[in-house]
């Protein structure tokens, strides 16, 4: 073989199979071949928690089969393949959501998501490792082993959805699926040096989505360009009856965007600068490459314009009690009455009550990030507590809400940097709860107006990459993938080829 | 546990005045569940109609039955509701096993109707104003079976049987204001209210309010306050009150053993209490040591529900006429008793004469029809009257075939056999089993001076002017033509054929 099938573009390669110049069924093998070298052993990448060897060749082979026989692809990525996060349901997979909790759980039916995949022809690789219950930023909270970060080994990819991100940074696949509850998607995308894009709340399907907090749960596209995650958007948006909160309304033209936004053209469009954001608290190494960001964004023609979002200032505070409270709620149906696992162990010896079954079950099954976030949002809504906690925070919500409707009226979009730091060593913050949290500074508020978001990859510092982030209001999606593909040819160009051309070789 | 004292009904109200309030479940018969799919059909093989929402499996989401909407807004609308123009579904959580997400799609402070009222009549006809406070959607439970142990409930049992079925059958819970000075006519405006709260909904269509099979269920609010006190006493919940009789009886069990409690200087304790249908009694339901928290916050995987006035005066136009007016309309038109038209409520078949008159048949003979025969093979046949396999058209057809002398009673009751038999439509029946009058009257004569011929003593006995003596004659022309004749006619011809001699 020629080309090493894992270092193109989905594009590329959906390219290449539609021309019949490869087969689905050899861009399959190629990265089933390279998820085998590279993701096992000690230091391995560890983005898999499931690996669907023969079903991935069986759907790539049906995806040959219709181009053989003149059908066509059945979508732009047919053939093209793909990490899941292990927070949806796949009928042929199992599905874990990185919790002991629902170990060896293969659900009977497949989320919308992952529906529209196997219609679109995307071969499924298999499932990717993430916090449990998508709890976390870092994947340490995975109940099943950190997974390494592509860059360095020795420091996390982010999270929760790192395994998602990880693997497309070691060339596991062109593709993958993530969700973003106050940065999952984002934040690994900056910390991996990839593109990660939080659609506005309602533009992507919730059905088999294990919740985390519902309110705020969104999955999205990740990608090693802007273009990739641009056609994936498009495969996994838009309406489904079986969401009540899913958006009725045609997905934005992202695809064409991401090509007008290519030319390397924004003069005309404003860009806001959050002052809030980007300054006290974020690393220098962070804040160098974000300057040198917003004079990229100039000399591509933007008008930059601060903004003032006052009260981002209480967006962690409101999210730890919005999210904790749903995830209280979301996650008491884990009884061990129907599905997953099972503790018999009884307090007082001989047969266990059913209540006993809860609660052993609970205590070993939830690893302590969800206990604690269990624990915090059944305070926050207790009465006498609920006006004070989740009232409160709710009222910040809207708050922000206003905010981001004040700051585009200035602006186009919105830019941060996505992340304070750069990949922090695996272990650093795992003791330290408040400190973890702060990953996800910039990334919340977006989540808690349910507007969209992406991270693209605006340089490394020290030989880390960071994330620039990108925001715009509700459904408008368009707008920001122009100027993210706009920055990353900009950068690209500058830089002599892409980031992820320089991530390190993961040495099988 | 010993035996309360209980103390005399009349000395109870006598000292004190009783204040009620009552929370009925209404179960929909929508064809689908609240929040998904599901079919919900009564006495499906256990965990047979069930998908991943109702199941409450990871990743599900509901979605609203919009036909229990309607059905929840039309209920409120029936009792005079205001409809809220705006209003979210919250979560009340708390864990059962019975119940798959371990906590209830419900509404909480944003209920679909409220503030209205409902007239209920009592047996000497006064009325009595009941307030209704709220009117809200929820989802049913599942259903457990609690195997072994003494008392049938989860502790000390053995092992459970769990069937979701029912989990996520859409609920319509209506809440009374509080009802004071009811006297001691508590026990009977009790039971006359949730009597008409059935007719009322029964009459919407949109549940049908089987007590008996869960589909209505009730709980009893009482509480008693020294008479003149102007207090108000602690209140007991009583569930598990699954019939009419039984909503009385509570009410009536509770005043006297309150007032017993009361009377021994002890105090009320505001817990829910179990009401046994043997003895008539109430037994208190496992204390609880703190009171029930159940974080209830707004639903987030749901939008809210905001009916617009438009649709609101839709629904309000598909209200049918209040099943009590239409009863005294029904009695006046056809001019009948109140027991009459009792007894044809009761027989589940006012609406099947109504049809039939409708169809064309006088309203005595569809009375009388639908009563006594037709009730009689539903029995037979062990089905509901309405489920009988004839229609009221085809009941209608077969008075006019008798009442234009085509065929005799007797037939009619053999067409209807027909049709129920599957034979077909009643002009069918009559042809396929050949059943006529013989109205070929050169046939009757001969048949009529053949039967005077054999028994010339009786034919004697007419001539004499003893009419009554042609019963004989007319048995045997009548068993001579296989019943095929009109007696009526026959009798004319005896005569007839004996004074013309």
């Amino acid at each position: 073989m020629s080309t090493d099938l894992t270092r193109l573009t989905a594009a590329e390669l959906a390219g290449k199979i539609h021309a019949k110049e490869i087969s689905a069924v050899e861009a399959a093998r190629a990265h089933l071949d390279r998820i085998a070298a590279v993701d096992g052993g000690e230091n391995g990448v560890h983005a898999f928690l499931h690996v669907a060897g023969e079903s991935a060749i069986a759907s790539a082979e049906l995806v040959d089969a219709g181009i053989a026989a003149g059908t066509g692809p059945a979508s732009s990525l047919a053939g093209v393949p793909l990490a899941l996060k292990d927070v949806f349901t796949t009928r042929d997979m199992p599905t874990t959501c990185g919790s002991k909790i629902l170990e060896g759980w293969q659900p009977p039916y497949d989320a919308t998501v992952t529906a529209r995949l196997r219609a679109a022809g995307v071969t499924i690789l298999g499932k990717t490792n993430m916090d449990e219950f998508a709890m976390g930023s870092s994947t340490e909270h995975s109940a099943y082993g950190v997974t390494r970060n592509p860059w360095d080994r020795s420091r996390v990819p982010g999270g929760s959805g790192g395994g998602s991100a990880a693997s497309l940074a070691a060339f596991e696949a062109p593709l993958a699926i993530g969700t973003d509850t106050g940065g999952s998607i984002r934040q690994p995308a900056a910390f991996t040096g990839t593109v990660g894009v939080k659609p506005t709340y309602g533009g992507v399907s919730r059905y088999g989505l294990v919740a985390c907090a519902s309110s705020l749960d969104q999955a999205g596209p990740c990608a090693r360009t802007v273009l990739d995650a641009a056609l994936l958007h498009e495969v996994i948006g838009g309406h489904d009856p079986l969401d009540s909160t899913s958006i009725d309304a045609p997905v934005p033209s992202v695809v064409a965007a991401a090509r007008r936004g290519a030319e390397g053209d924004l003069s005309g469009l404003k860009v806001g600068v959050v002052r809030e954001l980007g300054g006290e608290g974020y690393e220098p190494g962070v804040r160098t490459a974000y300057d040198a960001s917003l004079r990229r964004l100039e000399k591509l023609g933007a008008d930059l314009v601060e903004v003032s979002c006052p009260h981002f200032e209480y967006a962690m505070a409101a999210y730890y009690l919005i999210l904790p409270s749903e995830v209280s709620s979301n996650l008491a149906r884990f009884d061990a009455m129907r599905y997953g696992m099972r503790s018999t162990v009884s307090s007082g010896g001989g047969v266990a009550s059913a209540e006993e079954v809860m609660a052993a079950t609970r205590e070993a099954g939830f690893g302590p990030e969800v206990k604690r976030r269990i624990i915090l949002g059944t305070y926050a809504l207790s009465s006498g507590y609920y006006d004070a906690y989740y009232g409160q925070a709710q009222k910040i919500r809207t708050l922000i809400s206003r905010d981001f409707e004040a700051a585009f009226t200035q602006a186009d979009v919105l830019v941060s940097p996505t992340t304070p730091t750069v990949p922090f060593p695996i272990g650093d913050k795992i003791d330290d709860p408040l400190a973890m949290y702060l990953n996800d500074l910039a990334t919340i508020p977006t989540n808690l107006a349910g507007t969209a978001g992406m991270s693209v990859p605006s340089g490394l510092s020290d030989g880390l990459p960071t994330g620039l982030q990108i925001m715009a209001p509700a459904l408008g999606e368009a707008l920001m993938y122009r100027v993210g593909a706009a920055f990353e040819a900009a950068r690209d160009a500058d830089d002599g080829g892409p980031l992820i051309a320089r991530v390190p070789e993961v040495a099988p | 546990m010993t035996a309360p004292t209980l103390v005399d009904f009349d000395d109870v109200v006598a000292r004190f005045d009783p204040t009620l309030g009552l929370e009925v479940h209404v179960e929909l018969s929508t064809n689908t569940k609240m929040f998904c799919g599901c079919p919900t059909e009564f006495g499906a093989e256990p965990n047979t109609q069930v998908c991943p929402t109702c199941l409450g499996l990871p990743g599900s989401l509901p979605v609203v039955n919009r036909t229990a909407v309607e059905s929840a807004m039309r209920i409120g609308l029936a009792l005079n509701c205001s409809i809220a123009p705006w209003g979210r579904f919250a979560r009340k959580n708390y864990f059962y096993p019975d119940m798959p997400k371990n906590f209830q799609t419900s509404q909480y402070d944003e209920p679909i109707a409220v503030d209205g009222w409902l007239d209920v009549e009592l047996d000497d006809g006064s009325t009595v104003r009941v307030g209704i406070e709220r009117a809200h959607m929820e989802e049913d439970t599942g259903k457990s079976l609690h195997v072994g142990g003494a008392t049938g409930r989860i502790h000390g049992a053995e092992y459970s049987l769990l069937d979701y079925n029912r989990a996520g059958v859409p609920l319509i819970e209506i809440v009374t204001k509080m009802i004071p000075g009811t006297g001691d006519r508590a026990p009977e405006v009790a039971r006359a209210y949730v009597t008409q709260l059935r007719e009322l909904v029964k009459s919407l269509g949109v549940s049908d309010v089987r007590m008996d099979q869960g589909s209505m269920r009730c709980d009893v609010n009482l509480s008693l306050s020294p008479k003149a006190s102007g207090e108000l006493g602690t209140r007991t919940e009583t569930k598990n009150v699954n019939s009419l009789r039984s909503v009385e009886r509570a009410v009536r069990y509770e005043m006297t053993r309150q007032a017993g409690v009361l009377d021994a200087g002890g105090e009320i304790v505001q817990e829910t209490r179990h009401f046994e249908e043997q003895s008539g009694s109430t037994r208190a339901g496992r204390r609880k040591e703190t009171s029930e928290d159940y974080r209830y916050f707004p639903e987030p995987d749901l939008v809210p529900i905001a009916p617009s006035p438009e649709w609101v005066e839709e629904l309000r136009g598909t209200l049918p006429e209040l099943p009590w007016e239409r009863r005294r309309r029904i009695q006046a038109e056809w001019g009948v008793s109140d027991e009459e038209i009792r007894d044809l409520v009761n027989a589940g078949a006012l609406d099947l004469v109504e049809a039939t008159v409708a169809a064309g048949a006088p309203s005595g003979e569809a009375r009388s029809w639908w009563v006594s025969y037709l009730s009689q093979q539903a029995n037979t046949r062990e089905q509901e009257l309405t489920d009988l396999p004839i229609t009221p058209e085809q009941v209608a057809r077969v008075i006019a075939l008798v009442g234009e002398g085509e065929l005799t009673n007797k037939m009619g009751r053999q067409v209807v056999d027909g049709v129920l038999d599957g034979e077909g439509e009643p002009d069918q029946v009559v042809e396929k089993r050949g059943l006529k009058v013989v109205s070929d009257e050169g046939a009757l004569i001969t048949a009529v001076d053949e039967a005077l011929a054999s028994q010339p003593d009786v034919a004697e006995k007419i001539r004499g002017g003893k009419i009554q003596a042609a019963g004989a004659i007319v048995g045997a022309v009548m068993k001579a033509t296989g019943g095929q004749a009109d007696a009526k006619r026959v009798r004319e011809l005896v005569v007839e054929r004996c004074s013309a001699e």
